[in-house]
Formats: C-alpha cells, structure tokens, sequence
C-alpha cells in the first residue's frame, strides 16, 4: 500500500497529518504501507516497485483536481477514490454547485467570477449586482481549495472588497454564495459494494463561531457531535442528500459532503471533497468510529474494490 | 448526548495556552522547505560551508575517545574550558579582560533562546514591560511574552535603535505607572531588519539606559558576520554595569548544537545558573564538548571568513535582484553583516495576506507582523539570504516580484483595505 501525502499546496502539512493516521490506520489491520510526497521521485518508484493500491491522503489541486488520479491511470497503479474526471468535477467548486443543482440537490444560489472580471467590468458594480442578487449575508470563498483557507463570511457590503482581496490570494477565481445560517454537518459517504451509504452526520460547532483552519485543526476549539443532534426525519434528509450530492458527482469508494441544516430542517450542500481529511480532528474518521467501524478495515475493504476494477 | 472537542484537558490548560492555536502562516510555512520553494524565509546558516568531513570525525572521537565525559552530565554553568573559549571569541568583539569579561561570568545555555528564556524568567514578572526594537526577533518575544512581559517596541533607522525614541518609550512606560525592566536589543546587523546600532548611538543609548535605570539585555549572535569592514564595538564592551550580553555558535559555527552564553555580573550569573539547572539541569555536555574542540582544533576563524564571503555574495546577489526586479514602491533596508533584509511592499499591501500567493508561486518569505507585539509590521517582510545560492535567490525575487505585482493589480481592483495593524513608520 502507498500513501501519498504531503504536496506543495496550502494543505500539506494537513495532508501529512492525514497520511500519517491513514498509515496507522493500515498497519494496525496488518497491512504493509509506507507513505511518500508524490514529487519528481514518484513515478520511478511505481514503475520499480509498484504498489497494490495507492491511498491519496493530498488534499489540495494535488490529490483533489483529478490530475494526479489520471497520473495513476496511466501508470496503471489502482487507487482508493473517485476516478479523474469525477474529481475535476467536485474539485471546482461552481462546477459541482451546477451539476448538483442540474440534479436538483439545494446549494446555496452563487456566482463565480475571476479577478479579470472584476477588473474589466469594474469591482464596484460586479459587486453591487451580486448583493443585489443574492443578498446578505455572503459566503466568499477560493472556486477551489479547501481547509477554509481564503474563506470569509461578509455581512456588511463594505466588507465584500477584503473578503474578495484576501480569497484571490488563494486562486484566480472566486464563489460567492449566499449565507445560509444553521448548523453545519458533515456526511461521509462510504461505499464497500453495496452502494454508498452515509456515516452518521458530524455536527460542527466551532467554539468562536467560525470554522476557520485554527478551529479545525486546533483540538478544543470545536465541539463535534456525532451523530449530530438532528430531528430523526431531518437527519434521514441530510442523509438522503449526502448520498445523491455523491452519486450526482459520480463519486465512489468514498467522500465526504458538507452541508448545511437550515432553520426549518432544509439541508443545502455546500461541497463535496473526493480527498477528505484523516486528521486527528477531521470528520471522516469521527463518523466511521461512530459507525462502529475500524478506519483501518475499512480502508483495507476499499483497496479491495480499487484492485478489483 | 455531549460532543467531543477531541481534547479532554481543555478546562485545565494554563491561561497561557489560549494562544496556542493551528496557525494557516505555520501551515504555508511546512511548503516553504520543500526543494520546489525558494525559500528567502527561516534564518538557518549555511552549514555546509563547513569542513563537514574533519567536523564529523571530530564528533566521532568525541563520543569514542572521550565518550565517559561528554555522553555525562556536566555542570550548569557549563563546562569551564568551553566558557575560556567563549572569552576568546567575545575578546574578537573587545569583550575582554579589561572590561571585565571572565570564564567564570559566562553561563552556557542551550542556543540564544534559553538565553532568553533565563532571562526573562530572572527579570519579569507578569505585567513588567520589555522595550525592544521594532521590529524585533520573534523568538524573543515568544520568551518574554511567555514570562507574560508587555513588548514595547521603540522605533529604529538606518543607524538602528532612535535614540530620541527610546527616550519617549521610557518616559510613556514610566506615567502608565508600569515599570520597564531592560532593553532588549540586536545591536549588530539587527534580525529581522537588518540595520546596525551606529557608533555615536551606542553612547547615547547606553546613557539612556544608565540614566532611566534600565538594564540593558545585548543580543549579539550576528556580530561576527560582518561583511564591510568591523561592526562597532558591542555595547558590553563599553559598558560593564547593567549590560547582559548573549551570544551563541549557532550562526558561526552550527545552530544543530545549540550552544549560546549569557556574559553576566557575578550576582546575576548564579542566580542564571540555578534557573537553568531548574529548566535543564546541564547543557549537552556533548554538544560543549564539540563546540570546544571546534574551537580548540579547528581553524575556526577561517571558517568565519568563509561565512562572511558566501554570505556577502548572498546579500550583493538579493539586493541586486531587489533593484532589477521589485516593483516600485518597494523598500528594503542594505545590511552590512549578518542574515537578513527587511522590505517594505508598496502601500497598501499586505505582506500576511499575500502569503497564499507567494506559495503558489514557490517562494516563501517571513511576514512582518511576526516581529511585532503590537500587530506592526503588515506591510513588511523577511527576507533570509544565508541559505540559498545566488542564483536561486535571483529567481525567488522574480517570483516574489510577480507575486507583488499580482497582489497590486488585486488591491487596484477592489481598493486597499484597512489592515488593521500598521506598518513600521520608521524603516
């Protein structure tokens, strides 16, 4: 087995946290794993020793965009996850956003524009019409990327230029969402060959009241419930959602989708991650504890499937 | 049912604790080593430039030849033909006999950090004020904020510290009623900007000090690493009352051993060495060991010649490339000695916020705000120039120009915004 883990995006360190739990997690069920960066060394290494499967702990364009999964395509070399193009789709954020609407699952209304727009047409009345349309408060975030990193909610309109400032520095192209209040909920979606099947639903509450990367990554900072404290129709809902958001996307082996549990109990995706975190504080490994499942046999139950296709 | 916050001691942490948080800045920072980066961040020197081969098999025989001693215990003070050595090398500096500078006045501590570390624990108490440069070496203002000190920058210049400045701190600390305890200063090619305390300014700052009875804590790792002629004399050598002097090998010899010195008077030195033997118990007696033969055997002043030729042509090679590439409204201090340049990016701009972009660009440098208590420094950055050659330094400023240059176009579009901190008024 080889995960990869590391990377040269904004997530690598949360990438090698996530190799590493993934690394214990396999060895603890006897299977023979090692972990390395998917650098200039890699491809070498697969060709002289090729693993049976390989496990993509990157977070990031690395091991989110799909690029590297076509990479392993060629190579020959099965891996755990969704396939290439799959991952192109969930990876850009406003394209998932439209295939899960075209597929009639809520998310949020939004627009995404690149900084050339802005500049071309002028950032004032770009952004004036985008209040206009989808109102306050907005949710500004990277097109693509994760960890919350370049995200920001505004509820003031002269708030809207920062929060657009500091999200470009982040990618070239921007999502602006409008802000759904509620809670927020994480469902993980594992597929062993029966089909996807949701986790219990993880609550997030970040104890400053945003889930920003010190809040995630920082254990005490955040409240976890799970399963979340949803009514029992709300949570069949979530779970209902989850499930379709990951079939829409095409995704298999596993995901994870996040969204958010309005106050009449509506779930809206927000995203959904080919490549979800392993952490000690990540939500994935929560719900497949809650599960009653063992992360390690579950991993092993997937390099299965991986060898098998 | 109750949730997890995944950590079971949160209700029983020191209030201390609160602060220690993941940081996005540290996550950027575990890209910035990877060889893909041109890293103008870190401080580390460039070891290399060693003997490695005689260093090795001098580390060697330490461990066979003299492995009952130096894999022992040793003293507190640290160990005493370690701290004649010590003398010897400050003697370069004019810390010698004559004004007082003894083997015996020496306490050896695990780099300049526990330095620092002991002598904030002797000074502060919770609330005293630190006046220090701003900006400053953010590992001094971890320890002293870790001794809950207030940090009070005062300003500096191309000639380093403001004199006038310090005057005014002194004087605002003293009608808050709060009681400032030292000095702490970075006379020599100052980390992070790079500047230097200029001869007539020493006196004056000394006098300051003497006048406002002020300790004087003298941090001087960088003071052999002059690159145009000799630095000014270290203000000990000029002042043997109230002045602390520290040092350490890490950047003249190798940092991985972590051996420094604290130069104190004799009722302070014991009250240092008991503190460290509470916090240590000893240095590394094998890392002493090391650092004395090195010392001993090895032609240790040649090496610092070595160091200050490769690290003259970093600094000519970074400067050069600042000139050719930045764009305008871009300043940067010209360092005669040591490790770093400080730059300050066109108005506007933010050197934090525009960290994400430099690491997509592949090149890493550290944020001004770092070297602040006070949320200063928004508008400056770090720039290293020790470790990496020449030509790499050339092509991260080009990378660094665009990135400055993106972030101009970005700010153009959506106007500058309130940082919310300031950047340094002075430099």
């Amino acid at each position: 087995m080889l995960v990869l883990a590391g990377g040269l995006s904004y997530e690598r360190e949360v990438s090698l946290r996530s190799g590493r739990r993934v690394l214990d997690a396999l060895r603890a069920v006897g299977l023979e794993a090692e972990m390395r960066d998917a650098d200039a060394t890699l491809l070498p290494i697969l060709d002289a020793d090729p693993p049976n499967a390989v496990i993509i702990a990157l977070h990031g364009a690395t091991g989110e965009d799909g690029s590297l999964r076509g990479v392993l395509d060629l190579c020959g070399v099965p891996y755990i996850g969704c396939d290439a193009r799959s991952a192109r789709l969930a990876w850009d954020k406003p394209s998932a956003k439209a295939v899960l609407r075209e597929s009639g699952i809520p998310t949020p209304d939004w627009v995404a524009l690149p900084h050339d727009r802005f500049s071309e047409l002028g950032a004032v009345a770009v952004l004036d019409r985008i209040v206009d349309r989808l109102g306050m408060p907005l949710m500004v975030k990277p097109a693509q990327g994760g960890s919350g990193l370049g995200a920001a909610v505004v509820r003031r309109a002269d708030e809207l230029p920062a929060a657009m400032v500091g999200c470009f520095a982040y990618d070239t192209t921007a999502l602006v969402e409008r802000y759904v209040p509620g809670v927020d909920v994480a469902v993980s979606v594992v597929d062993t060959g029966e089909g996807p099947q949701p986790l219990p639903p993880v609550e997030i509450v970040p104890r400053g009241g945003v889930y920003d990367y010190a809040a995630r990554y920082t254990a005490g900072l955040t409240t976890w419930h799970v399963p979340a404290r949803l009514q029992p129709a709300t949570a069949d809902r979530v779970a209902e959602v989850a499930v379709a958001a990951h079939r829409a996307l095409g995704l298999r082996d596993l995901s994870r989708v996040d969204l958010i549990v309005d106050e009449h109990g509506d779930p809206h995706v927000l995203e959904v991650n080919v490549s979800p975190g392993m952490t000690e504080t990540s939500l994935l490994p929560m719900a497949v504890q809650a599960a009653g499942l063992d992360l390690g046999d579950l991993l092993a139950r997937l390099v299965v499937r991986a060898t098998e296709r | 049912m109750t949730g997890t916050t995944l950590d079971d001691y949160t209700d029983r942490y020191a209030q201390r604790v609160a602060g220690m948080k993941a940081s996005e800045i540290r996550a950027l920072f575990a890209v910035a080593s990877r060889p893909e980066v041109v890293s103008l961040a870190g401080g580390a020197p460039y070891v290399s430039a060693l003997p490695l081969d005689a260093v090795g098999e001098m580390l060697a025989r330490l461990g066979s030849e003299h492995g009952a001693t130096t894999l022992q215990y040793c003293v507190g003070q640290g160990l005493p033909e370690l701290r004649e050595r010590i003398c010897e090398v400050m003697e370069l500096s004019g810390i010698g006999v004559s004004v007082g500078a003894s083997p015996e006045d020496v306490v050896v501590t695990v780099g300049g950090q526990q330095a620092l570390d002991l002598v904030a624990r002797l000074f502060i108490d919770p609330g005293d004020v630190v006046l220090a440069e701003g900006p400053t070496y953010v590992g001094a203002l971890g320890a002293f904020q870790a001794a809950q000190a207030r940090v009070v920058h005062v300003p500096m210049d191309d000639e380093g510290l403001i004199p006038a400045a310090l005057e005014e701190a002194i004087a605002t600390v003293a009608r808050s009623g709060r009681r400032a305890k030292f000095l702490y200063t970075i006379p020599n090619y100052q980390n992070p900007a790079g500047v230097t305390l200029s001869e007539q300014r020493r006196e004056e700052v000394l006098d300051i000090c003497e006048r406002a009875g002020l300790l004087v804590v003298e941090d001087d790792p960088y003071g052999q690493l002059c690159f145009d002629g000799e630095p000014p004399r270290p203000l000990r050598a000029r002042r043997r009352d109230g002045v602390f002097y520290l040092s350490t090998f890490s950047k003249t010899f190798a940092p991985g051993l972590r051996v420094g010195w604290i130069l104190a008077p004799h009722a302070v030195r014991d009250k240092l060495v008991i503190a460290s033997e509470a916090q240590i118990l000893c240095p590394s007696a094998f890392a002493q060991a090391a650092v004395t033969q090195y010392l001993s055997t090895m032609p240790w002043r040649e090496q610092l010649k070595t160091y200050r030729e490769i690290y003259r042509e970093r600094r000519d090679a970074l400067l050069s490339a600042l000139a050719d590439l930045m764009p305008e409204g871009t300043t940067w201090t010209e360092p005669g000695g040591g490790l770093f340049v400080w730059a300050t990016l066109p108005d506007g701009l933010d050197a934090k916020a525009m960290m994400p972009r430099a690491i997509a660009a592949r090149v890493a440098y550290v944020p001004g705000t770092g070297f602040y208590a006070d949320g200063g420094g928004t508008q400056n950055l770090r720039l290293n120039f020790s470790f990496t050659t020449p030509e790499r330094i050339r092509e991260g400023v080009r990378r660094l120009a665009g990135v400055v240059e993106q972030e101009l176009a970005v700010r153009a579009t959506f106007g500058s915004r309130p940082t919310g901190g300031r950047s340094h008024e002075t430099l």
